[in-house]
């Protein structure tokens, strides 16, 4: 969620704010950096330098948190990589399969919400009530009618991205001026050109904000059921060093989905700047 | 493709209350018609009527409201615990351009992290009791109320701040006062999903690990084979959802309302 920048300068900060911008901005300068990106860094190596201290200490018990310096230095190893990168394409694999059943299922089903529009209402309150509802748990329903394989990830993912992307899609057609559309009836183009030459670029943002959230649903809701029933990508890699009591394992790979989920985010965040 | 300016009208069609009603019985009879076609393994989708006897059976029971109470307790702990954490961590970030560009990149990282995750580390910290489903309910509401915190705080008027610190005011009234009727109508939407994110990480906490709450009545019927049962525990999960939903709607249109009344 990007926040819109308002510096509101002195008049808000605290003293203790003044104080830490002047230290943390000398410093920053002769190294070269941002003051506020160096003090965020700075807090983060300086949580991870405490706990390696207390767990080496004994101060916390090393079967409770993992020394940071070995859960992130094994993220470095060929094994974990590997198994990182296997997980990386089983899980995305299953994301794009589920993401392209939604995209085929949801525009038109959008489109004939906002068409007829007494379906459009009726089915509005229920499609907002599954928006927020938890989906991921009919996944015990699925698993006895189709199994636990990858199909049911599939399945249970689109289920949970599908909503959104309706929603938008239907929300999209429905804000579109329709001055632009009478002007496409002035110039005498048929229908179908002012839907796709009209309608769907007027729309656009709409919908691609419905794709980014079920997007995201669709993953999040993969990598649930994955860790919940130990099998698929990602999920399982966490799932598979708990059950195995392998502590440091099991750091490793949190920190690795991550790792994998900051930057699959910032590459959705970086598309939807640029359609928009 | 015809008249795509003026969707088809609805006095052309069914009313919205028909469809509604129509949809509902189609559902039905083709939930019916698997059930009795013999298309699946035998059991698995048992016909409405053995669901409904089924939920009715867990509605008298005493069970289920034990199990409801725990889900519900630990939802609504976490929630306040993770709530009061955001808001202070976001009205200090709303507050400091300087400390929200050191730290909100990180807490966006985590927020779009599944939280599901992190299972094993609130397991390992907090142990398998209700302890970690609190703390599990606690890190899925802060996300969501942080970012409506600080998004809420930087749409604050500044006159507001400036008459605040005019009148002297300590930092509890500037919240009390100023910041938190100011920034509730983002707060509340923060709120609300915070809530709904608190019962289902609550919810996936007791499936992967639990003895009591809803989420492990549903593994437990699920493990036995006991499907309609499951099923109807299925309906109770999203029914409960559905009323903290409509809930949480209700008291936010409630409060925006009488923010938006006109002063006399």
């Amino acid at each position: 969620m990007a926040l819109a920048p308002a510096d509101r300068g002195g008049e808000t900060t605290t003293q203790i704010d003044r104080a830490g911008v002047l230290s943390a901005r000398r410093l920053a300068a002769s190294l070269g950096f941002d003051a506020a990106t160096l003090l965020g860094l700075a807090t983060v190596v300086s949580l991870l330098v405490l706990i390696e201290l207390l767990v080496r200490t004994g101060a916390i018990s090393s079967l409770i948190i993992a020394l940071p310096s070995e859960a992130i230095g094994a993220i470095f190893h060929g094994e974990t990589l590997l198994k990182l990168a296997q997980a990386t394409k089983l899980t995305f694999g299953m994301v794009l399969a589920a993401m392209v059943a939604e995209v085929l299922i949801a525009i038109p089903a959008g489109y004939l919400l906002y068409r007829y529009k007494a379906f459009g209402k009726a089915y509005e309150g229920w499609l907002a009530s599954l928006f927020a509802a938890p989906i991921f748990l009919l996944y015990p329903l699925f698993m006895v009618i189709f199994g636990r394989n990858n199909f049911t990830l599939i399945f249970m993912g689109m289920a949970a991205g599908i909503i959104p992307i309706i929603v938008h899609v239907r929300l999209a057609f429905m804000s579109v001026p329709s001055t632009l559309i009478k002007v496409g009836r002035s110039f005498h183009v048929s229908e179908r050109t002012i839907f796709w030459k009209i309608m769907v670029p007027a729309g656009a943002k709409t919908i691609f904000t419905g794709i980014r959230l079920g997007l995201i649903y669709t993953l999040i809701n993969i990598i649930a059921i994955e860790y919940l029933v130990d099998a698929g990508g990602l999920g399982r890699m966490v799932s598979d060093s708990y059950f195995r009591f392998d502590i440091t394992g099991t750091y490793t790979a949190i920190i690795a989905v991550t790792l994998v989920s900051v930057v699959f985010n910032i590459i959705v965040n970086r598309i939807e700047k640029l359609v928009r | 493709m015809s008249d795509l300016a003026s969707p088809a009208a609805e006095a052309k069609g069914p009313s919205v209350a028909t469809i509604k009603i129509a949809t509902i019985v189609v559902l039905l009879a083709a939930w019916q018609l698997i059930a009795v076609s013999g298309l699946l393994y035998k059991g698995l989708v048992p016909p409405p009527l053995a669901v409904a006897s089924a939920l009715l059976t867990e509605l008298s029971g005493a069970v289920l409201y034990r199990d409801l109470g725990i889900t519900l307790f630990t939802s609504f702990s976490g929630f306040v615990i993770g709530s009061l954490i955001a808001l202070l961590v976001g009205i200090w970030l709303g507050s400091s351009t300087f400390f929200r560009r050191a730290f909100e990149p990180y807490i966006l990282a985590l927020a779009g992290t599944p939280k599901i995750i992190f299972l094993p580390i609130l397991f390992l910290v907090f142990g398998l009791g209700v302890e970690s489903k609190i703390a599990k309910s606690a890190m899925s509401a802060f996300f969501p109320v942080v970012f409506s915190t600080i998004s809420g705080y930087l749409q604050i008027r500044l006159i507001l701040l400036r008459v605040g610190d005019s009148f002297h005011l300590r930092w509890l009234q500037k919240v009390r006062m100023i910041y938190l009727p100011a920034m509730l109508p983002s707060l509340l939407v923060g709120l609300r999903l915070g809530l709904a994110m608190s019962i289902i990480g609550v919810l996936s906490a007791e499936i992967a690990y639990s003895d009591a709450g809803l989420g492990y009545r549903l593994m437990r019927y699920s493990d036995q084979f006991q499907i309609p049962s499951m099923y109807a525990t299925i309906i109770v999960i999203f029914a409960l959802a559905s009323l903290v939903n409509a809930g949480f709607n209700h008291f936010q249109r409630s409060r925006l309302r009488y923010l938006e009344r006109p002063s006399e």
